[in-house]
């Protein structure tokens, strides 16, 4: 009885790991630093992976759906509705939501809903709809249904700002287990480190996953500058200000010639 | 040619914000106004957030004011005695309005405030403008001079106290209605987030009958400092002032106040004071229009905190 309790955990054990590690993903980022500088108007970045065998001698198992979902710095942004009182609009009611991605990108080689059923792709927070944006409730943190008007209105005026994507054709398989994926960096991209989950399935079920990471960093003068500004308040404001009688001095013995 | 703003955090067509500059910089040194009110709206309008846009375009205002101050300087149209009791007061109302700025962002209604005094102002002081500079334009026509300056035209404040000369307005008056002028357009400055000249001009003139000779450049004396202090106080509290932006800016709008204020000085006084009750009336207007019509758009995000 007891060696017969020990063979099934093994057997348990190998075909557990088995199936759930028959494949294994190698991503590799065409840059891991996005640089902003003054001329900067938007770059986009290249992920590349194979879909291996894990162990090498078991079969892969075509055919494959991925998602790359890349996740920005957190931010606490508020959500404001403008409502007519007394004839004028005002903005009444609000809502924050609360540590969420400046920047939040979800794109596959197909709609993210035909991959994997409802309640899989909740539960990993895979596309714009299932993506956990908590909102603070009074004292409490929830993320509400997915079409509270806030929530929408909220995603909606950051994917107009080009800061919330979803792309169902970012992603393409190359040949059935390379594949490349498109990752757009608007011109306004927030400053920060950059979070890119891989997620690899297999008719409907999650059966590989990686990460990686990225930053977006300001350099050579733009650095300076916000540093100076962030750093020596005071001096940078009087720097500013002299620089504006400097300037509003030169003009007015330029113009004094004539 | 793009340029990426540091502290703005975007970036914008050089061109496109040297055009606004300049623009801006012809309005201001013809009416000698600081040109905060149309500045500010234009900049969010392209797309910065509006808390840049206030604190950068106040060391904009700070070099345009400077560079016409000097040309006002040259010519002699300015009344330095005048200019400094108006700073000692507005430094005052500054403080005030800094302080009930603050209380209001507690309260998340500042943006309807600043909007409401907006309009109110502005329209108010526009529609004045027009119909005083209307009526002086139509007195001329008929063969009368231009101002009216009856003996018997004093208002109930020349008779109070603390009398002082100053020379260069020709204008002799108590201290106290020139304190209050000072406190009340410091403070409006602050909670607005303007220069406040183009409420300054009108004041100075119908208030204390400042001639529009030494108004301009007197109303720039008191627009720099103010302009000033306010960059190094943004800068120091808020961190909010873009340096790039302020230079791409600046000297835009040097260039264009010294037009500004050529063709400002070729103008009679009173066309000059009908544009300019024209143009506050209908950026009063267009504050008016946001509030009343149904917006494109009811939501609208605001960054609170990164991190």
């Amino acid at each position: 009885m007891r060696r017969f309790a020990q063979l099934f955990a093994l057997a348990l054990l190998v075909f557990g790991v088995e199936s759930a590690a028959a494949e294994r993903l190698v991503v590799s980022l065409s840059n891991h630093r996005v640089a902003v500088t003054s001329n900067f108007v938007g770059e986009e970045l290249v992920l590349f992976g194979t879909i291996e065998p894990e162990p090498a001698t078991s079969a892969l198992r075509p055919p494959y759906d991925l998602v790359v979902t890349v996740t920005g710095p957190r931010q606490t942004i508020r959500t404001r509705r403008k409502q007519r009182i007394l004839g004028i609009w005002v903005n009444a009611d609000s809502r924050e939501f609360v540590r969420v991605p400046a920047y939040l990108a979800v794109l596959s080689n197909r709609p993210v809903n035909d991959i994997a059923n409802p309640d899989t792709l909740r539960r990993l927070q895979i596309g714009l709809d299932n993506f956990l944006l908590p909102q603070r409730i009074g004292s409490d943190f929830a993320d509400t249904v997915r079409d509270d008007p806030f929530r929408r209105s909220f995603v909606r005026l950051q994917t107009q700002q080009g800061l919330y994507r979803e792309s169902a054709t970012a992603v393409t398989f190359l040949t059935p287990t390379v594949f490349r994926a498109a990752v757009p960096m608007p011109a306004a991209v927030p400053t920060g480190s950059y979070g890119v989950e891989v997620e690899l399935f297999t008719r409907g079920t999650l059966v590989a996953r990686t990460n990686s990471a990225l930053d977006v960093i300001k350099t050579g003068f733009e650095q300076y500058v916000a540093d100076a500004a962030r750093d020596y308040g005071l001096l940078y404001g009087m720097a500013t200000a002299l620089m504006a009688l400097l300037i509003g001095w030169f003009a007015s013995l330029v113009f004094a010639r004539d | 040619m793009q340029i990426y703003l540091p502290i703005a955090d975007l970036p914008v067509n050089v061109f496109l914000v040297l055009g606004m500059g300049l623009a801006v910089g012809y309005i201001s040194g013809m009416f000698g106004i600081g040109g905060g009110f149309l500045m500010t709206p234009l900049l969010i309008f392209i797309g910065i957030a509006p808390a840049v846009a206030v604190a950068t375009v106040s060391s904009h205002i700070a070099a345009s004011s400077f560079t016409g101050a000097l040309s006002y300087w040259r010519k002699q149209a300015l009344d330095i005695a005048l200019a400094l009791m108006l700073l000692s007061s507005g430094i005052v109302g500054t403080a005030i309005g800094v302080w009930l700025f603050t209380e209001l962002r507690a309260l998340d209604q500042l943006d309807l405030m600043i909007g409401l005094s907006y309009v109110t102002l502005l329209t108010v002081v526009g529609a004045t403008m027009i119909y005083e500079s209307w009526r002086a334009i139509m007195r001329t026509r008929h063969g009368m001079p231009a101002t009216l300056r009856r003996p018997g035209s004093h208002t109930w404040f020349h008779g109070l106290p603390f009398k002082l000369r100053f020379k260069r307005s020709k204008i002799y008056v108590s201290a106290i209605p020139v304190w209050a002028i000072g406190l009340v357009i410091g403070f409006l400055g602050a909670i607005m987030g303007i220069g406040g000249g183009f409420l300054l001009v009108p004041m100075l003139i119908y208030l204390l009958r400042v001639p529009t000779a030494t108004v301009i450049g007197t109303s720039m004396v008191l627009t720099l400092v103010t302009m000033a202090s306010a960059t190094v106080m943004h800068a120091a509290t808020n961190h909010l002032v873009d340096a790039v932006l302020a230079l791409i800016l600046m000297v835009g709008g040097v260039i264009g106040a010294q037009f500004g204020a050529r063709t400002g000085q070729k103008m009679r006084g009173e066309r000059l004071r009908l544009l300019l009750g024209l143009l506050v009336f209908a950026v009063g207007c267009r504050f008016a229009y946001e509030l009343v019509v149904k917006p494109d758009d009811l939501y609208s995000l605001r960054y609170v905190m990164s991190g």
